[in-house]
């Protein structure tokens, strides 16, 4: 019944790094992000796993373009979601034990909290060099439980923060740099998403679109401002289209070359040494300072 | 002054109603209000169960204190979206001025998203803080008419967290509900966060005896957003919640410069259209994207009245109007609704 984690869970022994894709703020492009991030470490020959911890609005099965398939039970626990034959990228989401897709998840707290529990305790991820979950937005049960379940895990890398160039989202990014902060979650850096447009027409518009922001709001909480990401409108389409295989059709766009880079500046062992000892300090800080 | 002090300070009490509680309530926890609470079976071994069995049972006698604040407020409204950041905070305080802009509507907003409240920066009244008098809380005045809560207001930092699980936020909702004095109103407008979670199940509930007049639900085109918004239409049949009708934002792009018009997120699967149609409910039109609704977000400003010719402010202005039919209160036909 009741228990919170006293111990890493067994079923993240395989895993060598955890990373968390973070926002207060919704609609930003935590999934987007999470996806794009997935699919560049994939190409770089890593092995990637991906959990999807937003139990009412599960998007990584549609964003993979498998939303058909579904989770099985072995005798070991639930068996993610591989993408293709190479078995190199998995995913894990409620999505996927959803009878059907217009179905919705009207859960309270402890429920949301214990399918957490059951996704951090009972997934075989097996052999995995990254572990990327994705969040819901806010500052609430998901991120509480997965903070509580994660405690005792020496694989956390940090989180990876998203946020859009408008004062409304820099606003509630801001609150969740403070929960990082307080929780002692590393913090690998900020991607500003949907910063800019390039129209397909001309491009006399690039400066109607704000942009900005985010690399300030990195300067002022000392962490490492990872990129920007311009508006896409054939990214939208790809994930609209996708029918799986989304592993070869990106490593052609545009997006990917910006994520390789994205990737390079969060994942470099540099930057997760650093994020590490501030976090660390953070932690220590607030020990110090008393409740 | 009612102030959350230290949100964070609260953490341990796993942010339950009740903050007596040793543990969080387990994944079948009949409700620690309920009848049986600490009775069923799975009371048993729940580090509760004394706590929850020897509670005061009954119904919640809060309710008939909500009913009664209620009273005084003709139409409800809610702002829903599975999806996150499709518009529901834009579009509450759309609905929040262009009630307003009627001079003789009383128009309150509240904002229940806890975690990340958006309306004190959208209504321009960020910094603001909340003042009790013998009568409840007062709202935000943000015009004569227009009044607001929201938990920003009670922040002693902007960029504090509020580190709360659902339990808690729901004790401040029924404050919202219960201690605001709010008056009179045409409308209450209620902004909400994305998803199906407390916040929703709790609003519906404390409002069921009030009785709501029903959901404005926000999309924008593309399927990753429609899916989620299914789920939320879902919940709305489940809960009994009338939906008004389904407004897809974000429809296109028109360039200010060039008239020029491009798809930024494209409607693959037939948009909010097709979906408003799937589900028989009223479809009450599209806003295209225009960067100029952001900025006027972030500056606290009605997008109306600074660009009253843009496509969207056309768009809006029609929402709003058909709104105001659904719920029985319709608008006095003038010639051009931007005279003031
Ligand atoms: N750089 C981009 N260019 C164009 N569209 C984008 C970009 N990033 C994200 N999007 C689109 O914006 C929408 C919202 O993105 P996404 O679902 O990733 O946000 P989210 O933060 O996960 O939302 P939620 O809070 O609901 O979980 C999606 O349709 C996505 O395809
Ligand atoms: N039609 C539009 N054109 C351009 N920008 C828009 C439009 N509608 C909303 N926006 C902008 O999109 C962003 C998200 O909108 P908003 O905050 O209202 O969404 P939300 O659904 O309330 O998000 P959350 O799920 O985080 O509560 C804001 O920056 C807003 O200014
Ligand atoms: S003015 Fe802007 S929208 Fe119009 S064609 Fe040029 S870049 Fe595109
Ligand atoms: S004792 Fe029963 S009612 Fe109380 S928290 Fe535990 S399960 Fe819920
Ligand atoms: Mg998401
Ligand atoms: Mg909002």
């Amino acid at each position: 019944m009741y228990s919170t984690a006293t111990q890493s869970s067994p079923s993240l022994a395989g895993v060598k790094n955890i990373v968390l894709v973070l926002s207060g703020k919704g609609g930003v492009g935590k999934s987007s992000v999470t996806t794009q991030l997935a699919l560049t470490l994939a190409a770089q020959g890593k092995k990637v796993g991906v959990l999807d911890i937003d139990l009412t609005g599960p998007s990584i099965p549609r964003f993979f373009g498998m939303e058909d398939k579904q989770v099985y039970q072995s005798s070991a626990g639930w068996v993610p979601v591989y993408t293709d034959a190479s078995r190199n990228l998995c995913l894990m989401s409620l999505g996927f034990l959803l009878s059907s897709r217009g179905d919705s998840v009207v859960w309270r707290g402890p429920r949301k909290t214990a399918m957490i529990r059951q996704f951090i305790r009972d997934v075989v991820w097996g052999e995995l060099d990254y572990l990327l979950i994705d969040t819901p937005p806010g500052t609430s049960d998901e991120h509480i439980s997965i903070a509580e379940e994660l405690r005792f895990c020496d694989q956390i890398l940090g989180a990876v923060i998203v946020t859009t160039p408008q004062g409304v989202a820099l606003a509630d990014v801001r609150k969740e740099l403070s929960f990082c902060k307080k929780i002692g979650f590393p913090i690998l850096g900020i991607i500003e998403n949907m910063s800019g447009y390039v129209c397909p027409h001309c491009s006399e518009c690039q400066n109607i679109f704000s942009k900005g922001g985010g690399e300030n709001l990195a300067k002022q909480y000392e962490c490492k401002f990872l990129g920007t990401v311009p508006i896409d409108p054939k990214f939208v389409l790809m994930v609209e289209n996708a029918k799986g295989g989304l592993q070869e059709i990106y490593g052609e766009t545009d997006m990917a070359k910006i994520f390789a880079g994205i990737c390079d500046k969060a994942f470099s062992e540099e930057n997760e040494e650093e994020a590490k000892e501030t976090a660390e300090e953070e932690k220590s800080r607030a020990a110090t300072n008393g409740q | 002054m009612p102030s959350l002090v230290d949100p964070v300070a609260n953490k341990t009490d796993e942010g339950n109603n009740r903050t007596d509680l040793k543990a969080p309530e387990p994944e079948h926890c009949p409700g620690t209000e309920s009848e049986e609470a600490g009775k069923a079976d799975a009371c048993q071994g729940c580090p509760n169960q004394d706590i929850c069995a020897s509670a005061p049972k009954g119904p919640d006698p809060d309710l008939p204190l909500i009913k009664d604040r209620m009273k005084g407020v003709k139409h409800k409204i809610l702002v829903l979206s599975g999806k996150g950041g499709v518009g529901k905070s834009t579009f509450s305080s759309l609905l929040g001025w262009g009630f307003a802009s009627d001079l003789d509507r009383e128009v309150g907003l509240m904002d229940i998203d806890i975690c990340g409240p958006s309306l004190p920066k959208m209504m321009g009244s960020e910094g603001e803080q909340i003042h009790t008098s013998l009568s409840g809380w007062s709202p935000i005045y943000v015009s004569d008419n227009l009044g607001m809560m929201s938990v920003g207001f009670m922040l002693p930092n902007q960029d504090d967290a509020i580190i709360w699980r659902g339990a808690k936020k729901n004790g401040l909702i029924k404050q919202f509900l219960k201690d605001v004095d709010w008056g009179n109103l045409d409308y209450l407008v209620v902004d909400t966060p994305p998803g199906t979670s407390d916040e929703h199940l709790s609003v519906t509930q404390y409002l069921k005896e009030s009785g709501v007049d029903g959901a404005v639900v926000i999309t924008t085109p593309q399927e990753v957003a429609l899916l989620d918004v299914r789920k939320e239409l879902d919940f709305c049949r489940k809960s009994g919640i009338k939906i008004i009708g389904l407004v897809e934002n974000m429809s296109g792009f028109v360039c200010p410069n060039c008239k020029g018009e491009s798809f930024i997120f494209a409607p693959t699967t037939g948009g909010g259209k097709a979906l408003a149609e799937e589900f028989n409910i009223p479809f009450l039109g599209s806003v295209p994207l225009d960067p100029r609704i952001g900025k006027s977000c972030d500056h606290g400003e009605s997008f109306v009245e600074e660009y009253p010719d843009s496509p969207a402010t056309t768009a809006i202005l029609d929402v709003i109007r058909q709104i105001r039919e659904a719920v029985g209160d319709p608008q006095e036909d003038e010639d051009d609704d931007m005279d003031e």
